[in-house]
């Protein structure tokens, strides 16, 4: 059980134990003793659903990460291979196989794909003649993973460049075949409002399905009222501006990867007395964040300057509740502390994980160079001076930082921009090439047609109209106790939530003319329910909208999103899902051309 | 997909779907159908596929025809196959007998012909389908029911829908263009990557390629698939024909471009660069392209020469310093701070000296004080480190200076010869900057600039 996925307000254990229940199938198949050989890439989204125990009460007796040449040696029944279904994997496996055959016991091979089988990996393994070596050859449609009470990911971290770039539509099908599992389990959603080509494309993909499954009625009373399709291009500008929440700061520093995080030991290292410091653990402390931990739960959606004191009245607190054990007399008392005792110490460990955390980060954004950064960002997203060559990435060209902030702030000027000045723009480039290297022509090509790194087209800067309308930038924010989303990135509020929360209040309608100036179609369809299933809702019950960012969404939008869902009088509590979590760092990253 | 099979939950007793879920009996049909097998070595011949019989569709539309699917898998791993590659074998005289051979009937793979890799084994079938009996040749000693699929006749949307669901289905029966095309578009229809891309292998290797082109360029999203695939299975051949055919010039150039990302040897990787200079790229773009491959060139010289000089050990920097890394591949500025580092005093005609890259690549001034600076600081010869910043920061103070007279004296003293150059421009001092050329080194920036000046039309002296 992973109980913090039954704490929000639709039960995301559901979901866990149906894939869960699949998974548990699948290995029964492959009769006896059985070895993993897993692409590690799966391993963090595998992690969420099913610890190893679940894979040893089926016999999982090895577990081996996916590497050329031979396999290792293991006395088993089985191999199992549980990869994604690229091709360069293909040449590895066949690689096993090959050199597998020609020693031992002969020894069963079967293949799972993730989430989907592909013919062409297919055709690959039977170029490489091993195809007829594997007999179970699946596929495992873990389209969407519970990552937390109110969140799915697909992990898809090719999606975007697929979608915007390729206009591959294979991670909207699949984020749609996501959708038709989620109404199976939660029923069906009776309301869907979209914005944006790809959201378009999904919509018409579920009705299709939903058409040609015409076997039987759902007759599970819905949980969801309505979902909201968005395209990550209908707002671009968000995920390269940088979060300022908790864990949208551990995201940009540290990176959170499958809800873990690696952090620098140092700080993590035991405090004892006459130790000296001399055995200084080397290894990377590994955290899970989620919302299983209460404190975190607490403040990682805070803007990080409102986490300091939330920690610190919380140490108040602790110290007290220790303190209470002087006054603890009679034995009731005694025995009463004492079983306490596992709460308080489990509240205390977090606590002291927590600091070390807020200090990680502290030296981070108290450094001048973050300050600069930030400077630079919220004068482009207030819409000052986005039209010249800014000296600040003159500087950090200069100084060879690192290329992605480079990018991601070039884009972040273009974005608010509405696109360079071709002068402007030129300009950059020719600094990126020298300084990085000629070859990331290809990159900038990519953003271009991404429409992240543009030439103004037109001489039209339509960002300002877009900024007023939805108030996209407040001057009097409030940190620490916020009344608008605004808080998240101290100042700018993201265009993607404002969207959701216009629409839930007072509608898209007072906002037509934006959402023309904004890509794609924005539409509205109805789901039909039977009688029987439509919902009667009580006064002051909430709404809920299942929110799918097609293309990634940061930490920081989530928090923007659950920020509104606990707003007394806000009326819609948000489930949020999402082709992959990103940063703006790691979106770019995926942007980049790489050798093949 | 098998979703709702082993369904103790009570969501599913609950629900509606109970008629479409599997129970029980059907692991012990499977778990019977294995051991059938086990003791059937010429069951893959006789045996029906009775998918038919334990097709079930589940909540997502899909049907779950996973047991019998696997049943027919396994097939081909079981002590049957070896005696029917034997047969097969002794048919076609394939030469590969020894091979492990994909016995198995499933997948579209034995219609499909990916890239035939250097050095992997073509399979057996993809030698039988070249035979004049192509379309049935494969099929011999296939499972029964794998003939249904000519017996019965899918319609391209029956068929579209039986690839999404991944089971057996020829294609080869599409013969006309129009059959051919309304199988596209099905499929497309669909928006299944995997089926579209399915079928596009099917036309790529059915079609001319003219043909194929003419029809997808007005079919975008399968367009887009192709193009896709292709980049995927890295046939830049077709990709840069296709690029062609379309007239989409600029992305033809780039994808060319991009491969030389993939090779690693830097002359050959230069020759590929050569190719590249004179592509359609834009014109900025052009002028990058062109630099790289100028940059490559001068690095192979730069490098060969300099591991020479450090193998010799005569030459003090690289003995003081030795070099961390190789300089080829490195991006301009960086090969710029390489030379200052190891190249500062060399005369501007030699290809490694920091004057020579200032000017190929014009690189702006502020970025090559910058970087010379950096270098020599690093090497700690704080007397070049002094030059270029008396040059550089007393220039800009002296700019400052309000009265031009003594603007012009104290540029003088202090060798400030683009301040001086300037002033005299200003003041339209012809005989005052003629008498300064003198003053600058022969052959030097300043002095091409000054004759610039003195040959300039555009000027009005006023002596």
């Amino acid at each position: 059980m992973a109980a913090h996925l039954s704490y929000g307000r639709v039960n995301l254990n559901v979901l866990r134990e149906a894939v869960r229940r699949e998974l548990r199938e699948f290995l029964d198949k492959c009769a006896g003793s059985k070895a993993i050989v897993w692409d590690e890439y799966l391993t963090g989204p595998f992690g969420l659903i099913a610890q190893y125990s679940l894979l040893k009460e089926h016999e999982v007796e090895k577990m081996f990460t996916l590497k050329g040449s031979r396999l290792p040696a293991a006395d088993v029944k089985n191999i199992i291979f549980f990869v994604r279904p690229r091709l360069e994997l293909m040449d590895i496996i066949a690689e096993n196989v090959l050199s597998e055959d020609r020693r031992g016991p002969a020894r069963d091979f079967h293949i799972l794909f993730v989430p989907r089988r592909s013919l062409l990996c297919e055709q690959r393994l039977k170029d490489l003649g091993v195809l007829g070596s594997f007999i179970h050859r699946e596929e495992y449609s873990l389209d969407l993973i519970p990552y937390d009470g109110d969140l799915l990911s697909m992990e898809s971290e090719g999606a975007f460049k697929e979608c915007y770039l390729e206009s591959d539509q294979t991670s909207l099908y699949h984020a749609a075949k996501g959708l038709m599992t989620l109404q199976a389990l939660y029923g069906t959603i009776p309301q869907i409002f979209g914005k944006g080509e790809c959201a378009r494309q999904v919509a018409n993909m579920m009705i299709r399905m939903k058409r040609e499954f015409t076997g039987s009625q759902n007759s599970i009373f819905p949980v969801f009222d309505n979902l909201l399709l968005l395209d990550r291009n209908v707002d671009l500008l968000s995920p390269l501006a940088t979060q300022l929440t908790y864990e949208g700061l551990i995201d940009e520093i540290y990176g959170i990867q499958n809800s873990y995080v690696k952090l620098p030991p140092e700080k993590f290292a035991p405090k004892k007395q006459g130790d000296g410091g001399k055995d200084l653990p080397t290894e990377a402390k590994k955290l899970q964040l989620n919302s299983a931990e209460e404190l975190y739960a607490e403040i990682r959606d805070k803007n990080f300057n409102a986490v300091g004191s939330v920690l610190s009245k919380k140490a108040k607190v602790i110290s007290a509740a220790f303190e209470e054990r002087h006054n603890a007399k009679t034995v009731g008392e005694i025995k009463q502390f004492v079983s306490q005792l596992p709460h308080m110490q489990a509240a205390r460990g977090s606590l002291a994980n927590h600091t070390s955390i807020a200090e990680l980060i502290k030296d981070v954004t108290t450094s001048e160079d973050f300050f600069d950064k930030l400077t630079v960002e919220q004068e482009f997203m207030s819409g000052i001076d986005t039209d010249k060559v800014n000296s600040y990435i003159e500087d950090c060209i200069a100084q060879k930082h690192p290329l992605i902030k480079v990018l991601r702030l070039v884009c972040l000027q273009s974005v608010c921009n509405s696109g360079l000045k071709q002068k402007v723009l030129d300009y950059y480039k020719r600094e990126i090439l020298q300084t990085y290297g000629y070859e990331h022509i290809l990159t900038l090509h990519n953003l271009e047609k991404a429409g992240l790194l543009k030439p103004q087209t037109g001489g039209r800067n339509n960002y300002p109209t877009i900024r007023k309308t939805l108030r996209l930038w407040m001057d009097d924010v409030n940190e620490q106790n916020p009344t608008d989303i605004s808080y998240v990135y101290s100042g700018y509020a993201p265009l993607s939530v404002r969207l959701a929360q216009l629409l839930s209040r007072p509608g898209w309608r007072s906002i037509e003319e934006v959402l023309r100036i904004l890509p794609g179609p924005h539409f509205e369809e109805r789901q039909p329910l039977p009688t029987g299933l439509q919902k009667k809702r009580q006064p002051g019950e909430n709404r809920v909208t299942l929110i799918f960012f097609l293309g990634g969404v940061t930490f920081a939008e989530i928090a923007a999103l659950r920020f509104l869902s606990q707003l007394e009088d806000g009326g819609t509590e948000y489930v949020i899902a999402t082709t992959k979590l990103i940063n703006g760092a790691s979106w770019l990253e995926s942007l980049m051309e790489k050798p093949f | 997909m098998n979703r709702t099979k082993g369904d103790e939950e009570e969501y599913w007793n609950s629900s509606k779907f109970k008629a479409f879920t599997f129970d029980d009996e059907d692991d012990e049909l499977s778990q019977l159908k294995e051991s059938k097998r086990a003791v059937n070595s010429l069951r893959d011949f006789v045996d029906d596929d009775d998918e038919d019989d334990l097709e079930r569709v589940s909540w997502t539309g899909e049907p779950v025809g996973s047991i019998s699917w696997s049943i027919k898998e396994t097939a081909g791993n079981s002590g049957s196959s070896h005696e029917r590659e034997q047969l097969k074998n002794r048919n076609s005289f394939s030469t590969y007998a020894q091979l492990p051979k994909p016995a198995s009937a499933y997948s579209l793979s034995s219609f499909f012909r990916g890239r035939t890799r250097p050095g992997s084994f073509q399979s057996l079938s993809d030698a039988l389908s070249d035979t004049p009996a192509k379309s049935y040749a494969p099929e011999l000693g296939r499972p029964k029911g794998e003939y249904r699929d000519y017996s019965n006749d899918w319609s391209p949307s029956d068929t579209v829908r039986r690839l999404r669901k991944g089971k057996v289905c020829s294609l080869e029966r599409f013969r006309s263009l129009q059959d051919k095309i309304q199988l596209l578009e099905e499929a497309v229809s669909m928006h299944d990557g995997n089926v579209i891309t399915a079928v596009l292998i099917f036309l790529k290797r059915t079609l001319s390629k003219e043909i194929l082109f003419r029809e997808l360029e007005v079919r975008q999203v399968a367009l887009r698939h192709l193009i896709h695939f292709l980049k995927e299975i890295g046939d830049q051949k077709l990709l840069l024909d296709l690029f062609r055919f379309l007239d989409r010039t600029e992305e033809l150039a780039l994808s060319h471009y991009r491969e030389h990302l993939n090779i690693q040897d830097p002359e050959k990787r230069k020759e590929f660069l050569k190719t590249c200079i004179g592509l359609p790229f834009s014109a900025e773009d052009s002028a990058h392209i062109q630099d790289h491959y100028t940059l490559l060139e001068r690095q192979i010289i730069i490098e060969a020469n300099d591991r020479h000089l450090e193998l010799a050990g005569q030459t003090e920097v690289f003995r003081k310093h030795p070099r961390k890394a190789s300089i080829l591949n490195m991006p301009l500025v960086t090969t710029l701070f390489y030379s200052c580092f190891y190249h500062y005093t060399e005369a501007e005609g030699t290809f490694s000296s920091p004057v020579n890259l200032k000017k190929t690549f014009k690189i702006p001034d502020k970025q090559y004080v910058l970087t010379a600076l950096a270098a020599r600081a690093k090497l700690r010869a704080w007397h070049d480190v002094d030059a270029l910043f008396t040059t550089k920061v007393l220039q800009e103070y002296v700019n400052l200076v309000e009265d031009v007279d003594t603007k012009l004296n104290l540029a003088t003293k202090f060798k400030c010869h683009d301040v001086v150059i300037d002033t005299c421009r200003d003041l339209k001092d012809r005989q005052q900057l003629l008498a300064y050329r003198s003053k600058v080194d022969k052959g030097s920036a300043e002095e091409e600039k000054i004759d610039a000046l003195l040959n300039s039309s555009q000027i009005r002296w006023k002596n």
